[in-house]
């Protein structure tokens, strides 16, 4: 990788975590407490759909069931009475214990039934476990029901998130750097290094004597894991979930947020996720747009598929290699450009 | 290499590889628990379901009850024929150009709308219940189905022509392109058609019973309806691939699009006339789908997963395959809320889920696919 490149994404990400750490300090607390939360548990989900879609050349849309698979069963074990669902009274901790286990047990299962197909097909097939997630949650009274679980609580550590507002930020904060470095880490492990192998050949991976489906199922649960992490944030942040929370709408959007970001760099989760909660909170104010945020985050998503594949972070890239005059060197090794 | 780490190498060799022997008893076992899989349902079903107890069911056992089971299957296959129509359109596309046309449902509620509107503007409003079928008649409800039927198709080919045409091979970003789309037309249709469920009337020939003077079932006409058109679409679909020149071309370019251009044949020409007539057949479910039952935001993606799921069960690009999809999805979902406990009917949904997922066990491709 050539310098000029190297110095200015790290101008760029130390500018941004100066910014995000002392965001409270001269942001409202709509800001801070509403958008950036938002913003960053959504991107720690988008960041396990990038992170398959980059190194294990699957792109999934059954990230948000896994996220809302744990939300809801955070909210079954931690709610006490009064609200759908088994209440079982269970304390915050162990209800991100069982949250956690619980999405990563389904997410296994999910990979392993999926693990021979890739590409679209590997699409279609996270696409049917993500709709039929939405109903059995809609349908099913004893866990949720159309109308969701309410009164969800976060841990005592955190409070109220709508009186400390800053305290969940910081957490979400925290959480999502330590989900990016985690990420980082595993992508240059043996093991990352043998999903990118797969990713690019699995032939070749196959007749060299690794276990190809095997590698795609441990990737897949390892990115269920990340996205219960987005999921668990949420409901504390929500304090509620219910079906809509996961139906298509909210699926297409993650894949949204993860595509404008940038399909094939981990940072783009958190730019894909902080320009869709601007414009979705923002796009209302437009007169001619109104309510129709939709219409419109569905024409930017089409303009960056058919102009910029590589989505905002790839704009940027091409544009820093503008003024440098570099190219990535094509030979090294790293997230793929999607194959779109 | 000495001997030493020759033998090491081979123990760590026999310590990871089964015994042929060993493969062969795992492969009969699983297809065991897939028998019994299959079979526990069945026994269930014919002999075992109760009608009384803890796990009442709502008709008991076929043996106790075969009216109601023989409605149920009558049902199941009602249901079929219109997962086929809707999923063969979404086959023919895939099959031939790998585009995974992600906006199918948003294709199958527009032209659900569409023709609702239209038969609004023929008939009237109605009632404060909407259009009773009493006041259509048959005029009243085929020409909005032509209508919505040509605008879907339309839509189809303006999509495919402006924006699949020149990213063709691109899998990935032409199915992105498609999620964008259906996002556009999903909201879109929200804004013009509003929240509330509302249906096409059917008209007032249809809207009768029959009876089949079988075990004393008098039926829907709607649902026979409904299974005649699935039935003649399959045929009409069926000759005109295995009998006609453009089914032909578009079953060589199935196998080998790049030969099929490469002999001089215009396969753009029949890249549009599959797209076309794969959005017409998802018009023409949302026509059928908006009278059965009725039209609203989140219907599309329920018929979305529907297609995905008979394609993922029948194989991609199969026709034969969507309707054994459509059929075992019909089968399955009828069978499964008719007789599961009453107390649990809404757990019904994971046995479509267990249908893909053993499917997927066995065949990744789908019963029919092949490898593309």
């Amino acid at each position: 990788m050539s310098r000029p490149r190297v110095n200015a994404d790290r101008i760029v990400a130390v500018l941004a975590l100066v910014l995000a750490v002392t965001a409270p300090l001269y942001l409202t607390t709509y800001w801070v407490g509403q958008l950036l939360t938002q913003m960053l548990f959504l991107g720690i989900a988008a960041a396990s759909l990038i992170f398959l879609s980059a190194y294990g050349g699957m792109v999934s849309l059954a990230q948000v069931s896994i996220y809302g698979i744990a939300g809801f069963v955070l909210g079954n074990a931690t709610t006490n009475g009064n609200t759908k669902g088994l209440n079982l009274g269970w304390s915050p901790w162990w209800g991100i214990v069982v949250g956690l286990v619980f999405a990563v047990v389904m997410a296994l299962l999910f990979g392993a039934l999926a693990n021979r197909s890739v590409g679209i097909y590997f699409l279609m097939i996270t696409l049917t476990y993500s709709v039929i997630a939405n109903l059995f949650f809609g349908q099913v009274t004893d866990v949720s029901g159309f109308g969701g679980i309410s009164g969800i609580p976060a841990p005592s550590a955190i409070g109220n998130v709508d009186v400390h507002t800053n305290r969940l930020y910081y957490v979400a904060l925290v959480t999502a750097l330590l989900v990016y470095a985690l990420l980082r880490y595993l992508v240059r492990t043996p093991f990352g290094l043998t999903l990118q192998g797969v990713r690019d050949d699995p032939v070749r991976m196959a007749s060299l004597g690794y276990n190809v489906p095997l590698h795609r199922t441990i990737a897949f649960a390892f990115a269920g894991f990340i996205a219960a992490i987005g999921g668990v944030l949420f409901v504390w942040w929500n304090g509620h979930i219910d079906p809509a929370s996961i139906d298509l709408g909210a699926t297409i959007d993650l894949l949204v947020i993860a595509v404008v970001g940038g399909l094939y760099r981990l940072e783009g989760a958190w730019v894909g996720a902080l320009f869709f909660v601007v414009i979705n909170n923002y796009s209302q104010r437009i007169g001619f747009i109104g309510p129709r945020f939709h219409t419109l985050i569905g024409a930017i998503f089409l303009v960056i598929v058919v102009v910029s594949p590589g989505g905002l972070v790839g704009l940027w890239e091409r544009l820093v290699n503008l003024f440098s005059g570099t190219r990535r060197d094509p030979l090294e090794l790293g997230p793929a450009e999607p194959s779109v | 290499m000495t001997e030493a780490a020759l033998r090491r190498r081979e123990t760590v060799r026999r310590r990871r590889r089964l015994t042929t022997a060993q493969v062969r008893a795992l492969r009969i076992a699983g297809w065991v628990l897939l028998a019994v899989l299959a079979v526990l349902p069945v026994l269930w079903v014919c002999f075992f379901a109760p009608t009384t107890g803890r796990y009442a069911t709502t008709f008991g056992s076929a043996v106790h009850d075969p009216k109601d089971f023989l409605i149920t299957v009558l049902n199941g296959v009602t249901a079929a024929g219109l997962y086929f129509v809707v999923a063969s359109g979404f086959t023919l596309i895939f099959g031939l150009m790998r585009v995974v046309n992600m906006a199918h449902g948003a294709f199958f509620l527009l032209g659900g709308y569409v023709a609702l509107s239209i038969q609004r503007r023929m008939v009237g409003e109605g009632g404060s219940f909407g259009l009773q079928s009493s006041q259509v008649n048959l005029t009243h409800w085929i020409l909005p189905a032509i209508v919505g039927i040509a605008i879907v198709a339309a839509s189809g080919l303006v999509m495919q022509q402006l924006l699949l045409r020149w990213t063709q091979g691109q899998d990935l970003r032409q199915a992105l392109i498609t999620i964008a789309i259906s996002i556009i037309l999903a909201d879109q249709m929200l804004a013009h058609f509003g929240g509330v469920a509302k249906d096409i009337a059917w008209p007032r020939n249809f809207d009768t019973f029959t009876n089949l003077h079988v075990a004393g079932v008098v039926y829907t006409t709607t649902r026979l309806v409904i299974l005649g058109i699935a039935v003649g679409i399959g045929l009409l679909l069926w000759l005109w691939l295995k009998r006609t020149r453009t089914g032909m071309v578009i079953r060589a370019g199935v196998d080998d699009r790049a030969m099929v251009s490469a002999l001089g044949i215009n396969i753009q020409l029949t890249f549009a006339i599959a797209f076309i007539v794969g959005s017409a057949l998802a018009g023409l479910g949302g026509v059928i789908g908006g009278s059965f039952a009725s039209l609203a935001p989140g219907v599309d993606a329920n018929w979305l997963l529907y297609s995905l799921v008979v394609v993922i069960i029948g194989g991609m690009g199969s026709l034969g395959g969507a309707a054994i999809g459509s059929l075992l999805l019909g089968i399955t979902t009828n069978f499964s809320a008719a007789y599961l406990p009453s107390s649990y009917t809404y757990y019904s949904i994971i046995f479509t889920f267990v249908l893909v997922a053993v499917v997927l066990a066995v065949r990744p491709l789908g019963l029919f696919g092949r490898p593309a």
